[in-house]
């Protein structure tokens, strides 16, 4: 765009290279993976486990009270939530009967610029997932106007809420199924667990940069 | 450590040897890599096709180059992405300050990305008086401690952490010595998150650019990426030309070999798909996006069949893990960006073989490298080429600086070597004549150099012809 004649000058000798001409042999790809709904769930939970994620498996009614259990013993002070979806209106409904000892809910309703200061001293941010992936072991967002990105980025905590259902076996399932190459979001994630680092003569430590923990809610 | 002082591998392969905190801090963290791979890929045949269709993924991708970058370009614009065309780092580095300027930013927070290492954007944007803030813990380490990073993927990893411990004590205001790995890390954590939140310009590479929708994909496992591409206004991201891929189903693949193969993780924390700028509704992300598209020689390698292939590399630096000569000397050793094989492959490419033709020596061709390489790119078919390409004896040499290594006595001593086996005669009075005089050859030039850490070669006093003829030959 700033430089046509670069862009011209590129492509003209990667045009003249020769290399459209090759023959390229196809290489099939080892098969795919293919689990039941509790091979899904058991893996997925395994996997993502292992990375420090903190998983608790919870019966799609009793999330609430799971939620509530953890927001208390972890002592959480404010919890960022999007009240546009469905689990934010669970959670505003939930906290009007019972506060006590619960984390203040601040919702995410502002664009950032204005509210910037508050994002980064959030304890917690609870948002749903799109899916899950077993094979690898990820929850995959597709962050939205009412969940924004930095939801599962900035505060100190992630809660991410996975419906059973939704586990698929790999990414490349979810892509075909999904039809993501008819257009992608803004930003899409897999995510596999809370931030990490080796850099430092290999000793992980969790938290570097984003949160410091990844609470998973899967709903069965 | 490389780019300010002149190159000098020799010097620097001694003083890196007899380095021994640097061997032991390297030995132990190769090790480490190599173990994590070896446990994440457990099944060999399972990778070994993973590998196949790593190698035909890219080699399809280079096929079809010129118009997956059109076609990325077509899809990005149309996404609201802004894209760049740079012929060389100079060029790159321009477009990013333009952008700065623009804004009027006057630093910019940046995720690990090997291209603005190739650009030098953080010395370009300090001689402009601008600031580059690198965001990955091994990156900002070494950043304090005006280095460059030794490894690819890990880029601090030739420091220990006593050494860390020093470099945040001495750099970082009121920071006490600590030399726990946790409170280092949340030192750093402390100091970027400020950093971070007011910051109008962010930088990252790309792992992956998929031409099918226009998207940018990064890996990572500290956020530090995903901080730099979501809180700033701006997004920059810069890439080599080859790292366009044709399609979203080529991704879990090549995913699963990167993060296999880099770290030895089934995947990274973080796998970040940015495919456009902040939509009108959305509440946080860059509300401007750009792609810097960069050359920088690589145009010219895909013109030779056999060169091209450096294009098939994903940087995910597991030759450099598998390398003996890299464990023994470290990145910084080798004086460019691109360390171990890979850079003995790409930098005399990229910057003609006058200047860069040495590092194609320093192998033991082990073949180790092209072993592992998630893609298969015969690197110790290429390094050979590349020696070959440095003599030039048949006029044939494709990369700039080729035949820079000829000269008059070793041309002649190789024309006198085909003659010698082309005769039977001289081969015989030749065969005969080293068995008696084998021992006297003066150990001088070149010969006293591989001798002074090497046992020399015992001639045998008869060639193997004769003592066929005089012993017979056993078929057991
Ligand atoms: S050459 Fe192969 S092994 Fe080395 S960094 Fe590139 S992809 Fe990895």
């Amino acid at each position: 765009m700033s430089n046509h004649t670069a862009r011209e000058r590129i492509l003209a000798r990667l045009h003249a290279s020769g290399t459209e001409q090759t023959e390229v042999p196809d290489a099939p790809l080892p098969p795919p993976l293919s689990l039941d709904r509790d091979a899904k769930i058991e893996r997925l939970a395994e996997l993502m486990a292992a990375i420090r994620t903190e998983v608790h498996i919870v019966d799609t009614d009793a999330w609430l009270d799971k939620l509530k259990e953890l927001a208390r013993e972890k002592g959480w002070k404010r919890l960022l939530y999007g009240p546009e979806v469905p689990i934010g209106s669970a959670i505003e409904t939930a906290w009007a009967s019972d506060t006590e000892g619960l984390p203040e809910l601040v919702a995410y309703t502002g664009p950032v610029e204005t509210f910037k200061e508050d994002l980064f001293q959030m304890d917690a941010g609870i948002t749903s997932v799109r899916a899950g992936v077993a094979e690898t072991g990820v929850v995959v967002l597709w962050p939205t106007p009412h969940e924004p990105r930095l939801m599962s980025l900035v505060p100190t905590v992630h809660v991410a809420v996975l419906d059973a259902d939704t586990i698929y076996n790999s990414l490349a399932e979810m892509i075909a199924v999904e039809r993501w190459a008819d257009g992608m979001p803004t930003n899409a994630l897999l995510i596999s667990g809370p931030s990490k680092t080796a850099d430092i003569e290999f000793t992980l430590v969790f938290g570097v940069h984003g949160p410091k923990e990844l609470v998973l809610l899967i709903r069965k | 450590m490389g780019n300010h002082t002149r190159f000098d591998f020799e010097h620097n392969v001694t003083g890196a040897l007899a380095d021994d905190q640097l061997r032991k801090n390297l030995r132990k963290a190769m090790d480490i890599l190599v173990d994590k791979r070896r446990t994440v890929f457990p099944d060999s045949e399972y990778l070994e096709q993973l590998r196949s269709a790593g190698n035909a993924i890219k080699r399809r991708a280079l096929k079809q180059l010129p118009r997956l970058l059109e076609q990325l370009e077509v899809n990005c614009t149309k996404n609201g992405i802004q894209v760049h065309w740079a012929e060389d780092t100079a060029e790159a580095n321009r477009i990013v300050l333009d952008i700065m300027r623009r804004h009027e930013a006057p630093a910019i927070v940046k995720g690990k990305s090997m291209v603005s290492e190739e650009m030098h954007l953080n010395r370009f944007l300090d001689e402009q008086g601008l600031e580059a803030v690198e965001t990955d813990l091994g990156e900002f380490i070494i950043q304090l401690n005006h280095e460059t990073p030794s490894h690819i993927i890990v880029p601090a990893i030739h420091k220990n952490k006593d050494e860390v411990a020093a470099i945040f004590h001495d750099k970082i205001p009121d920071t006490p010595y600590t030399e726990d790995v946790e409170e280092l890390t949340a030192i750093a954590r402390r100091v970027l998150r400020k950093r971070f939140a007011a910051a109008k310009v962010g930088l990252s590479g790309v792992n992956f650019a998929i031409a099918e929708t226009g998207t940018l994909l990064l890996v990572e496992n500290e956020g530090n990426g995903r901080m730099c591409t979501t809180v700033p206004e701006v997004h920059v991201a810069v890439m080599g030309l080859e790292k366009v891929i044709e399609k979203l189903s080529d991704v879990p693949p090549l995913l699963r070999l990167l993060t296999g193969s880099a770290t030895g993780q089934v995947i990274t924390t973080y796998v970040n798909m940015i495919s456009s700028p902040r939509k009108s509704g959305e509440k946080d992300g860059p509300k401007e996006v750009h792609l810097v598209i960069l050359d920088n020689g690589r145009s010219r390698m895909l013109a030779d069949p056999e060169f091209r292939q450096t294009l098939l590399c994903i940087r995910c630096g597991t030759c450099l893990n598998h390398c003996p000569v890299y464990v023994r000397i470290g990145g910084h050793a080798y004086g460019h960006v691109y360390p171990g094989p890979i850079g003995k492959i790409l930098t005399p490419q990229m910057e003609g073989l006058e200047r860069a033709g040495v590092l194609a020596t320093a192998s033991s061709l082990c073949g180790a490298c092209g072993e592992v390489c998630p893609v298969r790119i015969p690197i110790p078919d290429l390094i050979r080429r590349l020696r070959n390409e440095s003599y030039d004896q048949d006029g044939s040499a494709v990369v700039e600086g080729g035949g820079y290594k000829k000269n008059l006595a070793e041309t002649l001593v190789w024309k006198g070597w085909e003659l010698a086996n082309r005769s039977p005669l001289l081969n015989g009075i030749g065969t005969r004549l080293a068995g008696k005089l084998g021992k006297r050859i003066p150990r001088v030039g070149p010969l006293k150099k591989w001798t002074r850490v090497r046992t020399s070669p015992k001639v045998a006093r008869c060639s193997l012809h004769e003592r066929a003829r005089n012993e017979g030959v056993n078929n057991e």
